[in-house]
């Protein structure tokens, strides 16, 4: 019953830190500007000749490699160092309610950053004809990757005070989920692994379920495999958490 | 309406809070004191539910913090050591967050926050960003935070740490009167703090409650408690012992001075309690008037708390010389 007004108290307190800080604008501004640049430079959105969106979304993923992990890197670190974890851990909150305000704001923080990228979607829409259906499922893709993203990024800041090692866990924990479903690595698997076995170690792969979300297909098995990464890496949050202070 | 029952707290192997009971009722205080690292942090730690126990209960106004924690955390303020706060926000809305997880919203969250910024004097800074408060107005802000739903529980961890002379008084003043309606709990270093503020005080060391009682009883404990000094004109060492080596509630005597018609004597009473102690300066000074000598002094010793603190404390080196 108080559960909800308890959430977004905390939620709108964590967004509210985003932008308090410079690290909200720094993070928009670099975030914006390497989005235009993989999209127009890398990804050739203009050589392509084609009305879609297919450069700025195959680079999300890397792009959200280095930039999800730096915004979720404080969400516990920052609470354990400055010692409000215990303040806000002793009001009537229960652990999981603190961590799911704290991941849900982060996460709005990404949605209100992939919004900003609107300018891409009118500029293809102006210069052509695309189907935006798939650029709806782009989008609705690149969030959950981000949130996918995010849940390990707030589980290796709950690991830890230092900032930087939970930032570094996390971008290589992020990294792992992307190469093992990167073509290079995974013809390279085939190599020495039957057929079978690279498609197990694949599915693993965020980058083999974003696919589905790229070419506009939102299937239930990809929104199963986000939707539960997302859950375990918060589950084993609140372990850690609890772990810290049982002692 | 705090209730601890054999609690323990380990860390490994490490056993930081072992067998603690006591119980604070409506309008006590309670000063919890101990050497650093004796245990007094990680109990307040599990009163408020932010450790959880290894083993023992704590229930606060009979909610039993493991099993209700929200109910139980809903009563409690609670102050924590080093008093943290989000540094990054004005006090203004860190008061309205703390307000806002309290429940409290509309006329209610903005006659709690006046009322805290007034009790905190708070007024100067309240758009102002915590990280460029002194830390005088950082612990407040935290106090501030701690009392804002009225609470009927408070659990402050060393609420005048790092507060200037004056900011000191204020915050016990605070806590005395809080403390008419209320069941508080404080952890001090500074023990004049104790025997101002605190209806009874527990001594922890090395996790384990070795002392309990009001801060006279306490005092009684000190082995200086109860005896009698007295300097005495016109009088010659030798009949001084003599006449008061009579007295039944003697214990012995020992002369500190003496000269010139001058003796200065501590009688030490056969019992520190408060009557034998208050009788034995009555027979000295009955004892002067008959023998013709003037008194120059004549006072019962209290005791110390930093003494009874010390010898509790420090068992090898009993009162020992040095600061504890």
């Amino acid at each position: 019953m108080r559960t909800w007004p308890v959430i977004v108290t905390i939620a709108k307190r964590e967004l509210s830190a985003y932008f308090e800080s410079p690290v909200a604008y720094v993070f928009l501004v670099v975030f914006l500007l390497l989005a235009g640049f993989f999209t127009f430079s890398l990804g050739g959105f203009f050589e392509l000749g084609e009305a879609s969106l297919n450069s700025f979304f195959t680079w999300m993923p890397w792009l959200f490699l280095f930039l999800v992990p730096a915004v979720g890197m404080r969400l516990w670190s920052e609470e354990r160092r400055l010692g409000t974890i215990e303040l806000l851990l002793t009001m009537p909150v229960s652990t999981w309610q603190a961590i799911v305000a704290k991941f849900l704001a982060s996460w709005a923080f990404l949605a209100i950053a992939l919004a900003l990228t609107f300018p891409v979607v009118i500029t293809v829409n102006w210069l052509g004809d695309p189907d935006n259906g798939i650029i709806v499922a782009g989008y609705v893709g690149s969030l959950l990757l981000a949130g996918t993203f995010l849940s390990i990024a707030c589980l290796t800041s709950a690991l830890t005070r230092n900032q930087v090692i939970a930032f570094i866990l996390a971008l290589v924990l992020c990294l792992l989920l992307i190469l093992v479903g990167f073509a290079p690595v995974t013809t390279m698997l085939s190599r020495f692994a039957d057929i079978w076995l690279v498609d197990i170690i694949a599915s693993f792969s965020v980058l083999t379920h974003f696919e589905g979300f790229q070419k506009g297909v939102v299937d239930t098995r990809d929104l199963l495999f986000f939707l539960s990464v997302m859950g375990f890496s918060l589950f084993t949050t609140g372990v850690v958490l609890r772990n810290h202070r049982a002692g | 309406m705090i209730k601890v029952e054999n609690l323990s707290k380990s860390f490994g192997s490490n056993r930081a809070v072992d067998e603690v009971s006591f119980e604070v009722q409506k309008g006590e205080v309670l000063g919890f004191i101990g050497p650093n690292g004796s245990g007094k942090s990680t109990t307040m730690r599990m009163i408020t539910g932010f450790y959880p126990a290894t083993a023992g209960k704590v229930s606060v106004c009979g909610f039993d913090v493991s099993e209700n924690p929200i109910e139980a955390k809903e009563k409690i303020g609670y102050l924590p050591e080093s008093a943290p706060s989000y540094q990054e926000m004005s006090v203004l809305s860190f008061l309205n967050f703390a307000a806002e997880m309290r429940g409290l919203r509309g006329e209610q969250k903005r006659s709690a926050i006046r009322r805290v910024v007034q009790t905190c004097h708070l007024d100067n800074v309240l758009g102002q960003t915590i990280d460029t408060l002194s830390k005088g107005f950082k612990h407040r802000t935290c106090l501030a935070q701690a009392i804002i739903h009225d609470p009927e529980v408070l659990v402050l961890d060393e609420p005048t740490d790092g507060l200037d002379p004056n900011q000191k008084h204020e915050v016990r003043s605070l806590i005395k009167t809080m403390g008419k309606t209320k069941a508080i709990i404080f952890s001090t270093h500074i023990l004049e703090e104790v025997e101002a503020v605190c209806s009874r005080a527990i001594i922890i060391d090395r996790g384990r409650v070795v002392a309990n009682g009001t801060p006279e009883e306490l005092k009684a404990r000190s082995e200086r408690a109860g005896v009698v000094i007295v300097t005495l004109l016109g009088a010659s060492e030798a009949s001084v012992k003599d006449k008061l080596t009579g007295i039944a509630s003697l214990h012995r005597c020992e002369v500190r001075e003496s000269g010139g018609g001058r003796v200065s004597v501590e009688a030490f009473p056969t019992s520190s309690s408060g009557i034998e102690a208050q009788s034995l300066a009555g027979r000295i000074a009955e004892i002067a008037v008959r023998e013709n000598w003037k008194i120059e002094q004549l006072k019962t010793e209290e005791g110390r708390l930093e003494e009874v603190f010390r010898s509790i404390t420090m068992p090898d080196t009993q009162s020992g010389k040095g600061a504890a």
